[in-house]
This record gives C-alpha cells, structure tokens and sequence, in this order.
C-alpha cells in the first residue's frame, strides 16, 4: 500500500479548515500535544502538520489565484527518514506512512533541514519533531464508521478538494484523479518522490464574445440602436 | 538558514582539534626532530582533546530534547549525524592511548605508533562526517557540493597546523621552520577552496518558485503566506541578512582568516603565532557565520523565493 493525498488546486478557496481540523485532531493524537507558544500574544507561534499559502500564477488578465496547503508528501525516498541519527524518523512497511518517534527524538532538527517542502514542526514546548501522521490514528480505527476513516483534513474539507487514498491501487480515487486531472509532484527534480500530488487548476471555460462590425454602416446601426433603446 | 551559535562553536572549535590532533600526531610518528619532544605533544594533544570536548558539549546545546541525545549513536548505517557522533566518541579512548604512550616513553613504541595512526585516521573521518551533515542535504544548494567537506577538512587542518607551530614555538622557545612553512601552505590553501567556494555559490541553479508550485509556465509569486507571525519555518529558514553586510562580512572573514594569519606567520615571533591562530579562529566563526547565512533553504521558495 502506499497511502497519501491529492489535494485540487482547482478547488481549494485556501479557507484554512484542513490545517485546523489537523491541529484539532493531532494535538490530542498519537503525537499530541502540538503545543503552541505564546497563542494569545502579538506573535502566536506553533506546531502546525499543515499550513497553506496561496500564490499569484501569471500576469493580468491571465493571473490566476491559487491557494495551496503543504504538508507532508510521504515520500517514496524520504531523506528525512535517512538523515535522523536516532531512528526516531521512519517510514512505514506497509503503507508507506512516514513518521516520528515522540520517545526517541532528540530534536536536532536535521530532518526539518533535510525536507523540501517544510513539513516538519519543531514543537516548541516538547522540543520533538512533528508531522502529518496522514492520521494513522483515525483511517485504522474500526470503532469509527466506515465512511469517517479518513484523515482529519480530507473530512472536514468544505470543497472536497482532499482525497485520501491507496496509490498502489490504480482503481483508487486518487489513482483515477491523478491520472485524468495530470496530477503533479512538487519539486520533483530533488528525486524524493513525492506520493502526495497536486492537481492542477483546469482550463476556465472560454466566454462567447461577439465580433463587433467597425464598417461605416455597422458603426451607424449600432448608433442608431442606442438611440432608439433610449 | 539561521546560524545557530552552538554549531558555529562546535564546528570551528572541534574542526581545529581535530586537525590539531590529526597534524601532530603525522609530523611525531614521522619523526619531526621538533616534535619528539613529550612536552609538546602532551601539550597540543591536551589542547586539542579540550577543543574536540568543548566543541562536542557545545554542539548539544542546540539540541531541543537533550535527554534521547545517547540514540543519536543508533543510525550509523544511513546518517551522517551518527557517523560523527560514534566516530567523535571513537577518538578518545585512542587518542588517552596515543597521549599516555607517549607521556610514558620518549622513544616512539609500537603502542603509540598504532594508537596514533588510528586516532589520525578517526580524527579525519569524525571531521569528514561533520562535513556530510551539510554536503548530503539536497534541500540546500550552497551545502550540497564536494566542496564543502573540502573546506571542513581543509580548514580544519589549517587551523590545526596554526594552532601546532604555536604551542611548539612557546613551549619550546623558537618555531620549527618546517611547522612555519606547513602553516604558511595550509593558509594559502584554505583561502584558495574558501574562493573557490564563494564564487561556487554565487552562479544560480536549483530549484525555483516554479519547480516547488508545479506552475512551470508562467510567473508564480505568494500573495499570502497564511500566517501573520513566525513560524519555525522562517525563524530557521528564512535567516535574511544584507547583501552589503555579508559583503563586509566576506571581506572580513578573508582578511581575519587568512590574509593577517599569513602574514603574522612569516614572522619568526612566536607571540605573533599565537595571535596569527587565535585570529584565524575568529575568522573561522566568521566563515562558519556566512556559511550558514548564505545557505538557502528550498523551502524559501514556498514563502516567496523566486530561486535559491
């Protein structure tokens, strides 16, 4: 298996819902607590697993507004993993989850220095590393409803812009959405190999315009229009 | 990124240490007439295991969670952090050996001459993987080339061979001339890798805003960033300093490193060395400074960056 999500950058409005609905359940999960320094200060400072940015792409009247969460890819080639000394860091066998040892972290922070898309949190009050669990706690739990085992993120998402799923299966949502929308990885000249994937913005829809008749007789009709509509 | 103090410490200060280390024991198992001396080579082989130490205890300071600091041995396999952690903690009990060897016969034993050829060996290695925790990391450009284990072993042993011809001038009145030259040698050396380097780094490549966003045909730039304080991302990322300071700053790291260092050095006073090494150990922070400040980080490219 090799699980990890497909985020729709077509749809994302960057409302902020899956960064905190992450926070909300993982500060109380597995790797709790994502602790926050200062929260009702001038300058709140935390622990987040996912965190979004929205970017200008081209210039007007081509611009487009795109709104995109990071977190973590879950990569197939995770140097996060290779680089942390004390094997707090690791990757999982049977799914491909990447996570962190809250009992052997040292917090040296070398794998934050060794991701390229800043999914690492150093928290500040535990002094270990955090990251997207892709909430491991939650898409095993069988006491939870079949349809609610997904991550915390992908539920609460108003534009169901998140899937989550297998992209070994190639039958998967996900497999299917990257497949038919050219979902893309981020960066992928580094050579992690990102599993999470981004699907870009789709074409707008082309607005009928008319031709406007510029000859003598034309310019002469329509003035004669916008006379008589008044 | 941001130049975190203690790393600085511990880099430039074990750096030395170990080339110290790694220097006096090849010119003493070589036979430099100088060097059998067992004053001299108890001395600088002290001065260098306080170094090595004061560096290794500095170097745990930046560590957030302390008390799992004795796992970071676990990983030897896959990580560079390891490696030098076991190979640091490796030196000693060859080092102790070499050091009381030598305390006990003036004349060369086998003893020492194994202790020693080991201890040489795990110095250079325990400085070579010191250098592959940045050189291995793909996220930064300026980090991940050859040369920069380069510069670490480069300057490591010229700070070292400074550091030798001084302790060996005080203690024994007058400096070896063939101390001097090395010292001499390894100074111009570590200014030409140390160039090289900047000018290394200053040509552009890597990953841009367009490669990070997936947007690869058009102009990306951020309109919003998502949150309005700092977040552990750009308090360790996002280090920005002038452009014009960290020309000042280049100009005097060469000048603190090697170009006073230098010329101090062709002088015979034995004074003169000893502020000719202390001096190249200030420009070495300062090196060690710029190293970390001009590495740009990819994940820049996601608060704004247009290239690292």
């Amino acid at each position: 298996m090799k699980l990890g999500l497909v985020v729709d950058l077509d749809t994302c409005v960057g409302c902020h819902g899956c960064a905190t609905a992450c926070k909300q359940w993982n500060t109380s999960g597995t790797i709790g607590p994502l602790s926050d320094e200062n929260p009702y200060g001038r300058d709140p400072n935390g622990a987040w697993l996912n965190r979004i940015r929205t970017y200008e792409v081209d210039d007007s009247p081509n611009s487009k507004t795109v709104n995109m969460p990071l977190s973590c890819m879950h990569c197939e080639d995770a140097a996060c993993v290779t680089v942390c000394p004390t094997g707090a860091s690791y990757k999982r066998e049977e799914d491909g989850i990447v996570l962190v040892d809250q009992d052997k972290c040292m917090g040296c922070n070398l794998c934050s220095w060794a991701c390229p898309y800043g999914a690492r949190e150093l928290d500040p009050d535990q002094g270990t590393m955090k990251k997207c669990t892709l909430c491991v706690d939650r898409i095993y739990d069988e006491k939870l409803p079949e349809q609610e085992r997904k991550p915390a993120c992908v539920l609460t998402c108003p534009t169901k812009s998140r899937l989550f799923g297998d992209f070994d299966d190639p039958d998967s949502e996900v497999s299917v959405a990257v497949r038919e929308r050219s979902g893309k990885a981020l960066m992928p000249e580094l050579g992690y190999n990102p599993t999470n994937k981004y699907l870009p913005p789709r074409n707008k829809a082309v607005v009928q315009t008319y031709e406007v008749d510029k000859s003598v007789i034309g310019t002469l009709k329509s003035w004669a229009n916008r006379v008589i509509a008044r | 990124m941001h130049p975190a103090f203690s790393v600085l410490i511990f880099t430039v200060a074990s750096g030395a240490g170990y080339g110290l280390l790694a220097l006096l024991i090849m010119g003493h198992l070589m036979g430099m007439t100088q060097l059998q001396d067992n004053t001299v080579v108890l001395t600088a082989g002290s001065l260098s295991l306080a170094l090595i130490t004061g560096g290794l205890l500095t170097s745990t300071l930046h560590l957030a969670n302390p008390k799992n600091a004795w796992r970071a041995f676990s990983r030897f396999k896959t990580s560079w952090l390891s490696r030098e952690a076991v190979f640091a903690i490796l030196v000693y009990p060859f080092a102790l050996t070499y050091l009381l060897s030598s305390w006990a016969s003036e004349e060369l034993n086998l003893l020492t001459q194994l202790a020693g050829i080991l201890t040489l060996i795990l110095s250079m290695m325990t400085l070579f993987c010191t250098s592959m925790i940045y050189a291995s990391l793909k996220t930064i450009r300026q980090w991940n080339t050859s040369l920069t284990p380069l510069n670490y072993l480069v300057l490591g042993l010229m700070s070292g061979s400074l550091l030798l011809v001084t302790v060996q001038g005080l203690v024994q009145g007058s400096a070896a001339q063939s101390l001097q030259s090395l010292a001499l040698l390894l100074v111009v050396l570590g200014a030409s890798v140390k160039l090289i380097y900047l000018f290394w780094i200053g040509k552009p490549a890597g990953s841009t805003i367009n490669t990070a966003t997936g947007f690869t045909q058009a102009k990306v730039r951020l309109l919003d960033a998502g949150h309005t304080a700092d977040t552990f991302l750009t308090n360790e990322f996002g280090y920005e300093a002038g452009a014009d300071k960290l020309l000042r700053l280049r100009a005097a790291m060469l000048v603190l490193a090697f170009v006073v260092p230098f010329i101090l050095m062709t002088l015979t006073s034995t004074v003169m060395m000893l502020i000719a090494a202390l001096l190249a150990l200030a420009g070495l922070l300062v090196e060690r400074w710029l190293f970390f400040a001009e590495a740009r980080h990819v994940v820049r490219l996601f608060h704004g960056d247009q290239a690292t």
